[in-house]
C-alpha cells in the first residue's frame, strides 16, 4: 500500500517542479485567449493583469510618422528598464488591439523587431514589465491606408 | 506544415542577433471574399525559440501580425555552432519548426 502513494508523491513532486520552472523550460506558453479577444484597452489591461501602467521614457517605441501601408508597419519595441520580463503590442483602434506579447526569459534582450497591421490612424502602445510593474509608451502612427478591410 | 523559416544569425561577443521570417497567411477574420464572404481567421498564435533546449523568446500573436511575419530578437550567452530552435503553433493547431546554427 505505500507504494502507491510513493509513486502518487512523486507524481505531484514532478507537477509541482514543472510549475515552478520559470520560463527556462521548453514549454510553450499558453495563448491568452481573454487578452487577445479584449476590444478595450482598459479589458486588455485586466486580462495581462496590467494595474494601472505608468509612462516611462525607458520604454521606447519606434515606427514610421507615417504607414502608407497600414498591412505592413514595422516596429521597435525596446524596453532600458532593469529585468524587463514581457513586451506587448496594443493598437488602440484594431478590432482587437492586443497584437502581440513576448515574454523575455532572463538573458534575452528587450529589443524587438516586428511587422504589424493597423486598421486606421491611431495611438500604439508598447506595454512592458519589469520588476512585476507595468510601463508603457506611446506613439501615434498616421494610417493611408487601413491594414484589415478586404 | 507550411514554408520553411528563413532564418538569420549574427553573432557580437555573446550577443546574438535573430532574424526569422515565417511563411503564414495571418488571415484576420475580417476580410471578405469578392463575393462577400468572410475569410475565417487563420493566424499563428504562440511562438517559442530554445537555444540548448532552453526558451530564449516565446511569444503571443493575434492575427494583426502582418502576413508572413517577420520578428528579430537578441539573447545573450550564444555561441558560434550552436543552434537556435524556433517553433509556432497556428490557430487551427498547425505546426513548424526549424533550425539554424549560430554564424
Amino acid at each position: 500500500m505505500r507504494r502507491p502513494r510513493r509513486e502518487f508523491l512523486k507524481l505531484v513532486s514532478l507537477i509541482l517542479a514543472a510549475e515552478l520552472v520559470p520560463a527556462g523550460s521548453a514549454l510553450a506558453e499558453e495563448w491568452n485567449k481573454p487578452a487577445f479577444a479584449a476590444k478595450k484597452l482598459d479589458d486588455l489591461y485586466k486580462a495581462l493583469g496590467a494595474n494601472a501602467p505608468q509612462q516611462s521614457d525607458q520604454v521606447v517605441l519606434i515606427g514610421p510618422e507615417i504607414a502608407e501601408n497600414g498591412a505592413v508597419v514595422p516596429l521597435e519595441l525596446e524596453s532600458k528598464l532593469p529585468n524587463t520580463e514581457m513586451l506587448a503590442i496594443l493598437i488602440e483602434k484594431n478590432p482587437n488591439p492586443l497584437a502581440a506579447v513576448f515574454t523575455l526569459p532572463a538573458g534575452t534582450l528587450a529589443d524587438i523587431q516586428t511587422r504589424v497591421k493597423m486598421a486606421e490612424t491611431c495611438n500604439v502602445y508598447l506595454l512592458a514589465k519589469a520588476g512585476g510593474k507595468f510601463y508603457y509608451a506611446a506613439k501615434e502612427i498616421k494610417v493611408t491606408l487601413g491594414g484589415c478591410g478586404g | 506544415m507550411g514554408n520553411p523559416m528563413k532564418i538569420r544569425t549574427k553573432l557580437d561577443g555573446d550577443v546574438v542577433l535573430v532574424r526569422v521570417l515565417m511563411s503564414h497567411v495571418m488571415e484576420t477574420g475580417l476580410r471578405k471574399t469578392p463575393e462577400g464572404e468572410l475569410i475565417p481567421a487563420y493566424f499563428i498564435q504562440t511562438v517559442n525559440v530554445t537555444y540548448k533546449d532552453r526558451t530564449v523568446l516565446s511569444a503571443q500573436w493575434g492575427p494583426a501580425i502582418s502576413r508572413n511575419p517577420y520578428m528579430s530578437f537578441k539573447f545573450r550567452g550564444a555561441a558560434r555552432g550552436e543552434k537556435v530552435k524556433i517553433s509556432w503553433v497556428d490557430s487551427k493547431g498547425d505546426s513548424r519548426t526549424d533550425e539554424a546554427t549560430i554564424e
